[in-house]
Parts: C-alpha cells; sequence; structure tokens
C-alpha cells in the first residue's frame, strides 16, 4: 500500500500546530480590536440627518434648554424626539423659505413625521430609563457628550455594556449636583471623588448591577 | 499535492461563513415596536398609532374647568387652582427658563434671542395691558397659543403652565417694585447703600 502523506507531512504537522495556534490568537485579537473601533461602535461618527441638524447652533448658539425639545427626559425611560410642531414653533416665523428647512414644513404640511437616523440606539434586550439617572445626577453630558459643540450628532460613548458598568459600578465618578444636570459645560471638579461620594450619600444612589436591572 | 491547500481553502471559507453566521442582529433589533420607532406594518410607517378622534384616555378626560382651561364661568380666571408655595414658584421659574425664555427672555421684556433672530416680538409682561390681566389669561395664552405664539399644552403640564403663571407675576412685581414693597430692615439697607453711592 503506498504512503498517503508525502514526507514533508512530518514537518508541517509540526510547524501547523504553532501556525494554527497563532492564527487563532490573530483573529480573536483582530475581532476584539474591531469592536472597540468606531467602525462598529460609531463613537465619533457623525450621522447624517435630514435635515441636518444642527445641536450646537440650536444649543450654543441660542441658549435653548434640552428640555425645550426633549419634552419628557425628566419624567420618562425615553426623552422623546420633539413632534415637527416643536420646531415650527419657530420656525413658522424664522427661516421660513430657508430650502434646508423644507422637509420640516412638509412634514407639518402633510403630518407625515420626520424620519431620523437613531445616534443612541440601545440593543432592544437592554431597558435603559433616562428619567432616573438625571433625577439622580448624571447629568446629559456625562453620556451624551457635549451636545452643544456637535454640528451634526454623534455617539461619544460606546454604550456597550463595559461603560455602562464603569458608572454602574462607581458612581461617585460621574455624579454631579442636580441643579447642573443640564449644564453642557459641567466638568468634574478637582474633588470629585470627595463630592461624587457625598452626592451619591445624598441623592441615595445604590448602585445597581445585578443583571436584571437592564436585561429584564 | 495541491490538493491539501484546495482543502484547506475550503475549510477556511466554511469556517468563515460560520463564524459570519453569528453576527446576525435580531436579539438587537427586535421586531417589537418601541417609543417613536417606525414599523413597516402600518402604512404611514408610524409605529405609534395616533389615536381615534375623540379618544379620551383613562384619567384623562380634563373636565376641571379651572386647572384645564383657566377659566371660571366663561371669564380669565382671578385664582389659581391650587395654592402657590415658594417651591412653586421656583418651579414655574425652571420651566418658565426652559420654554419662554428664548423669546420672552429671562425677564419677561420680550427680547429673548429667537426674537433676536427674527421672530415676532411679544409685547412685555411689563406693560399695562397684561400687568392688569389675571392668571387665568396667561394660563389661556400657553394652552392655546396666541397670535404668532404656538401653543404649549402638549409640552407644559397643566399644573406647571399655573406655575409659570405665578411666577410671570413675580417677574412683573420685579419690575415695578418700589422701596415701599421693601422689609422694613431691608429698606434701610438699601437707603444706606444709595448715600454711599451719592457720596462717592
Amino acid at each position: 500500500m503506498a504512503q498517503i502523506f508525502h514526507k514533508s507531512f512530518n514537518s508541517l504537522s509540526k510547524v501547523s500546530i504553532v501556525v494554527g495556534g497563532l492564527v487563532a490568537a490573530t483573529a480573536l485579537t483582530l475581532v476584539a480590536t474591531a469592536n472597540t473601533t468606531s467602525w462598529i461602535t460609531y463613537v465619533g461618527v457623525a450621522r447624517e440627518q435630514t435635515p441636518p441638524f444642527s445641536h450646537k447652533h440650536h444649543v450654543a448658539g441660542l441658549g435653548i434648554d434640552c428640555r425645550y425639545c426633549h419634552t419628557t427626559v425628566e419624567e420618562a425611560g425615553f426623552a422623546g424626539i420633539p413632534a415637527t410642531k416643536t420646531c415650527m414653533t419657530c420656525h413658522s416665523q424664522v427661516w421660513t423659505e430657508a430650502p434646508i428647512l423644507e422637509p420640516v414644513r412638509e412634514s407639518y404640511r402633510t403630518d407625515k413625521p420626520l424620519e431620523w437616523v437613531r445616534v443612541h440606539d440601545l440593543p432592544d434586550f437592554v431597558y435603559f430609563d433616562h428619567s432616573i439617572h438625571v433625577a439622580k445626577g448624571v447629568g446629559c453630558s456625562t453620556c451624551h457628550g457635549q451636545v452643544d459643540q456637535m454640528p451634526l450628532m454623534w455617539r461619544e460613548n460606546t454604550l456597550n455594556m463595559t461603560w455602562c458598568l464603569s458608572c454602574h459600578r462607581d458612581p461617585a465618578q460621574f455624579v454631579r449636583p442636580k441643579d447642573k444636570v443640564f449644564d453642557m459645560t459641567w466638568t468634574p471638579p478637582a474633588n470629585q471623588r470627595e463630592q461624587g461620594e457625598a452626592l451619591v450619600r445624598d441623592y441615595h444612589i445604590t448602585s445597581k448591577t445585578n443583571c436584571g436591572v437592564c436585561h429584564r | 499535492m495541491r490538493a491539501p491547500i484546495h482543502c484547506t481553502a475550503a475549510l477556511l471559507a466554511l469556517a468563515a461563513a460560520f463564524l459570519s453566521a453569528g453576527c446576525r442582529q435580531d436579539m438587537h433589533d427586535q421586531p417589537k415596536l418601541r417609543g417613536m420607532r417606525g414599523s413597516a406594518f402600518f402604512a404611514d410607517g408610524r409605529g405609534m398609532r395616533p389615536t381615534v378622534p375623540g379618544t379620551v384616555a383613562r384619567g384623562q378626560l380634563n373636565d376641571d374647568e379651572l386647572l384645564h382651561t383657566g377659566k371660571l364661568d366663561g371669564k380669565p380666571s382671578e385664582v389659581f387652582p391650587f395654592e402657590i408655595t415658594r417651591a412653586d414658584l421656583e418651579r414655574g421659574r425652571e420651566r418658565f427658563e426652559i420654554y419662554c425664555t428664548p423669546c420672552h427672555d429671562r425677564t419677561g421684556s420680550g427680547n429673548g434671542m429667537i426674537v433676536q433672530r427674527g421672530m415676532k416680538r411679544p409685547p412685555s409682561y411689563h406693560i399695562q395691558r397684561l400687568r392688569e390681566q389675571p392668571p387665568g389669561y396667561f394660563f389661556d395664552v400657553m394652552t392655546n397659543g396666541f397670535g404668532a405664539m404656538f401653543d404649549y399644552s402638549d409640552r407644559i403640564k397643566p399644573e406647571d403652565r399655573w406655575r409659570i403663571a405665578a411666577y410671570i407675576r413675580v417677574l412683573q412685581l420685579s419690575q415695578n417694585g418700589t422701596l415701599a414693597d421693601v422689609p422694613p430692615d431691608e429698606r434701610t439697607k438699601l437707603e444706606q447703600q444709595k448715600t454711599e453711592g451719592q457720596a462717592q
């Protein structure tokens, strides 16, 4: 009976043990790295919108409060995307001829909602509630970044589970006084550790890290 | 001799196919509806269905004339539907500064940022006609709109609209205060400051 394997397979089989391990390790590293890049996480990727709404113009330029449009952020899970009527409150008088705003006017005329690209889209198996975060001193900019500096909206954080847990395990790093929650310019003071821990006590914040809090 | 290489390539392709099959996002994007999510099921593409005209949600009959229309016997109410405390005024101020200041500005004189950018200028709260209006009048304007101003009934709850009306009264008082309104001990301080100011 003839040899099934050529003689060279003796060394090939040895090499393949090492090479196989390397290939597997490289593949895993590649996948893990890819998952932290903005290609997957969309962090820092400004999203095209119709019309190209600028938070920078409306918040930093005009001084409009977050809650003027996101009316339910203090009492519901969803912060709320404003109705076209909210846009038209001003734009029925201001920039009434601007071609860029035609989709808004059309939406108002035809009663057909504007379709925005969702920037902060959690997986459907995650339950998140804005109201409790806002009520306990987690500011908008802690998660969303300095929205008042974003001409088009982008995601400032990955919204990965690791990222959620980094705060849930130690909220004192990020909690701020309640009257600063909607302040876009707030940054943690030098004594944030001390102040944060005091606020966690005062606001009765109990860190929730059990699975059922978010995956219910 | 070439067969093993073809075999390896085929195996790799198969592995890649199996691995990428694991990248489905079905759990991330479930076919359920959530607030403001679109739906291909309905012709108009909305997931949130508009209510049938005439629908009244439980607890939203809004049959309290004073609380929900700002009127008593068809006339703008002179009284508030609940007692206004300091906390109500502070809440009123907060809501005022969210929803009203873009046009009315923080003092209520009507020169807000949007007005500076071309919105029709609203009258100042401090003119005689508006100083004489009862709180129910302001509630009615917030609820039904007035002139170029849209209504805010869908954005501000009735209780908060009353608190804003109360805060408008505060602004009116603040802009038209006289020395006689100041408590005696504070008045002495003010008078001292005035004499010091004149001396300098």
